[in-house]
């Protein structure tokens, strides 16, 4: 191995004689030219003004299989009681997998055929408590029952625990409508990024406010700064045969609360 | 081929050396029927889909000539961003390694693998790492490498060799991938069926220990943003949310192409790669990172950034456009010669008609393989229509046999440049010329059945092999032409 450095000044080297360079680089010629790109493509594919962005973003989550509801910002309280209640009641009678009750409620968006409960699944849903994160708003969980008391990650639970955690809830910092994804910058409320994925059940809130019409919108909403999780569905996989299927490494069921107008 | 081979080749053997030329593989291929049947199905499976997710985008033209020039401008401006990337992935609490070639890479993740006190790395799915063969490496310190994407465990489980940029495991179907986890893996559930959700949640049940208790993850990285010093893993099933997360030392290794300049460029670069690669308006999961944030993720953070040819080819004015490749493989998906051959007779990590115009300018055209890959298509075009970021690959194909010519010409005289010397001196005269019009005529009457020349004696036969010739005419146009108007000057004068 040649000496520290060495490799990168070769490197340097070798670029600024393939593309004509100085040696030191003209920072600010190379701001000019990218400010002059062309950017000729849409700010969004559907005008908020003429679309009503947060049923597109409802619909489009649920095409790759979220269970999405919408509910009243009044409603939202009662909502995560009784899917955390159903998701436990699942997780405690796992061979009545079949009748889920989170897949049998009666929701106008939700996907028509739970994906996890529809079929025969080798992992039965683990029974331990609910994990969530610092900073969640207090009111969301005043209604939990004591039985499904959630445990909170403080101090931070370990990856053991938060594998036989029975799900996890949390908020979000954005989404987007044209691809129904949903966008954590892990700032309080929504947990460090562990805790949204070990476990197999991800129940989030997303505020219709939060819902932003396509990507650039979205992007500029967001500190570069912080990690970020883009979340679109639940965790799935299109290895064997280009057929996607879901449920891998991720949480296999993604529910989404759309709370307010 | 209903079960894996077990004498198959290395597992993840990085280049592939002592592969056949194409023209050799491509034979072997063809003629496995099995291999035909489950390539032909996956590609035109997500063929259909693509077009409709990209259909779906009015601008998706826009958005594709965006993208090109971003990345022109990025390559042209590379030292500049890529010293922009290091400041501030250092100043975000990250490490910053560069290396020149594999050597120096694998030397370098090696190294940062043993400081952490550990034997064993998960690893995300990696165009980069399998291009420099880390795993065989970091196998020769004794450190055990596990891939953590499906494909890839497929693959490693099956002792093969990826062949497909997106998914390396395309070339077996459910039926043979279900033979392999039962022989393979050891925690393989008793009656796997090949359902691919079964195969998926054997997957998750076999791979999650190692996820929660490693020490070290190794990734690739799909995007590094210079303004801000994040990294960006674009994948579907969870696992490179795993790695980037769960183990406290990440080293990332990433070719220095992979740079772009600022953070909104992702707003062009994530609406273009899903609905290219996974036919998705957008793929489950994304990961972002910058440096180093405490008490979420790894507290140690090292990018390796990866020459290894790069730079060679940036300093070929047509060949460099290679270097705007996100690795979609939505050209492999539509090429008529991937979907017969498949990736194997390619010879390298980068298959399909991106890897014919990366592969030979990564490494050189001096080897055999190398210099036959720039021929290994039709030159069709229909991987240029479907690249987000618009590589004109039919153009650079064209330059490299030019390139491989050139290399040819340097050497000894072979047959071929004798008979093109040959043609040479009878093109310029047109007497000579006539003569072998008329030699060729009377010759062709011997051989050809209904205006057809179908085999010839060696060695013209390497031509009538594969296909027919026509036969040539009775008479030359310009034998008629002097027949019937009595010169063989130009009569309009």
């Amino acid at each position: 191995m040649t000496a520290p450095g060495a490799a990168r000044d070769q490197i340097l080297a070798r670029i600024r004689a393939a593309t004509g360079a100085t040696a030191a680089p003209a920072l600010q010629g190379a701001d000019a030219a990218y400010a002059a790109l062309p950017r000729h493509y849409l700010r969004a594919h559907h005008d908020p003004a003429s679309c009503d962005i947060v049923d597109l973003f409802a619909e489009r989550a649920a095409d790759y299989r979220a269970v999405v509801e919408r509910v009243p910002a009044s409603g939202l309280a009662p909502a995560i009681v009784r899917v955390l209640a159903a998701r436990a009641a699942a997780a405690a009678a796992p061979s009545a997998a079949a009748d889920d009750p989170i897949a049998a409620q009666d929701s106008p968006i939700a996907a028509p055929d739970d994906p996890i409960a529809a079929r025969d699944s080798p992992i039965a849903p683990p029974g331990g408590r609910f994990a969530v994160p610092d900073g969640l708003p207090a009111e969301w969980l005043t209604a939990v029952p004591a039985d499904i008391a959630p445990a909170r990650d403080d101090p931070p639970l370990s990856a053991a625990e938060l594998d036989q955690a029975a799900g996890v809830v949390t908020g979000c910092a954005v989404a987007i409508a044209e691809t129904g994804t949903i966008i954590l910058d892990h700032s309080p409320g929504q947990g460090r990024r562990a805790l949204t994925l070990v476990p197999d059940f991800h129940l989030v809130v997303v505020r219709a406010d939060q819902v932003a019409a396509d990507l650039p919108d979205a992007l500029a909403r967001l500190d570069p700064a912080r990690p970020h999780t883009l979340i679109s569905g639940p965790s799935a996989t299109s290895d064997i045969e280009l057929i996607r299927v879901e449920g891998v490494h991720g949480p296999r069921t993604l529910h989404v609360l759309l709370a307010g107008e | 081929m209903t079960a894996p081979d077990p004498d198959g080749p290395h597992p993840g053997m990085p280049t592939y050396l002592g592969m056949p030329a194409f023209p050799a593989a491509a034979r072997t291929a063809v003629a496995d029927a099995q291999l035909r049947r489950n390539l032909a199905h996956a590609t035109h499976t997500i063929r259909a889909k693509r077009a409709g997710a990209v259909a779906e985008l009015a601008d998706w033209e826009q958005l594709r000539q965006a993208a090109k020039a971003i990345k022109d401008h990025t390559l042209a401006h590379l030292d500049t961003y890529l010293l922009r990337l290091e400041q501030n992935v250092t100043k975000a609490g990250g490490q910053v390694h560069w290396a020149q070639d594999a050597a120096e890479a694998n030397a370098i993740v090696a190294g940062l693998v043993r400081a952490a006190g550990a034997d064993r790395v998960v690893k995300v799915k990696s165009m980069a790492t399998q291009e420099i063969g880390l795993n065989e490496a970091l196998a020769a310190q004794g450190i055990g490498a596990v891939e953590t994407d499906l494909a890839e465990l497929i693959v490693q489980l099956g002792h093969d060799l990826p062949s497909h940029i997106l998914v390396p495991a395309i070339h077996r179907n459910r039926a043979e991938i279900r033979e392999i986890f039962r022989r393979q893996m050891p925690d393989a559930p008793a009656g796997l069926t090949d359902d691919p959700a079964a195969l998926a949640a054997a997957a998750r049940a076999h791979l999650r220990q190692a996820f929660l208790s490693a020490k070290v993850a190794v990734s690739g990285a799909n995007f590094a943003i210079a303004e801000t010093g994040s990294l960006v893993v674009v994948e579907s099933e969870g696992n490179g949310r795993m790695c980037v997360t769960l183990p406290p030392t990440l080293i990332s290794v990433v070719g220095i192409e992979k740079i772009l300049p600022a953070w909104r460029d992702l707003e062009v670069f994530l609406a273009l790669l899903p609905r290219s690669s996974t036919a998705e308006r957008m793929n489950p999961y994304t990961s972002v990172w910058t440096g180093v944030t405490p008490g979420d993720g790894p507290a140690d953070f090292h990018l390796v950034l990866l020459d290894n040819g790069r730079t060679a080819a940036l300093a070929d004015q047509v060949g460099r456009q290679a270097l705007r490749c996100i690795r979609c493989s939505a050209c492999l998906n539509v090429c008529p010669v991937y979907e017969r051959v498949g990736g194997h007779a390619y010879g390298s990590p980068y298959p399909g008609p991106i890897g014919a115009i990366i592969s030979p300018q990564l490494r050189g055209v001096t080897s055999p393989a190398d210099a036959s890959l720039p021929y290994a298509s039709t030159l069709c075009g229909a991987c240029y229509d479907v690249c987000p970021v618009a590589i004109n690959i039919p153009e650079a194909l064209v330059h490299l046999r030019a390139k491989v010519v050139d290399a040819k010409r340097a050497k000894t005289l072979s047959p071929e440049r004798a008979v093109f010397h040959l043609s040479g001196r009878v093109l310029r005269s047109p007497r000579l010329l006539a003569a072998v019009q008329r030699a060729s005529s009377r010759g062709s009457r011997l051989v050809a059945r209904s205006g057809r020349i179908r085999r010839l004696p060696p060695p013209l036969s390497a031509w009538t092999d594969t296909r027919d010739a026509p036969a040539p005419p009775p008479e030359s146009f310009r034998a008629w032409w002097a027949r019937t108007r009595g010169t063989t000057r130009g009569a309009r004068r």
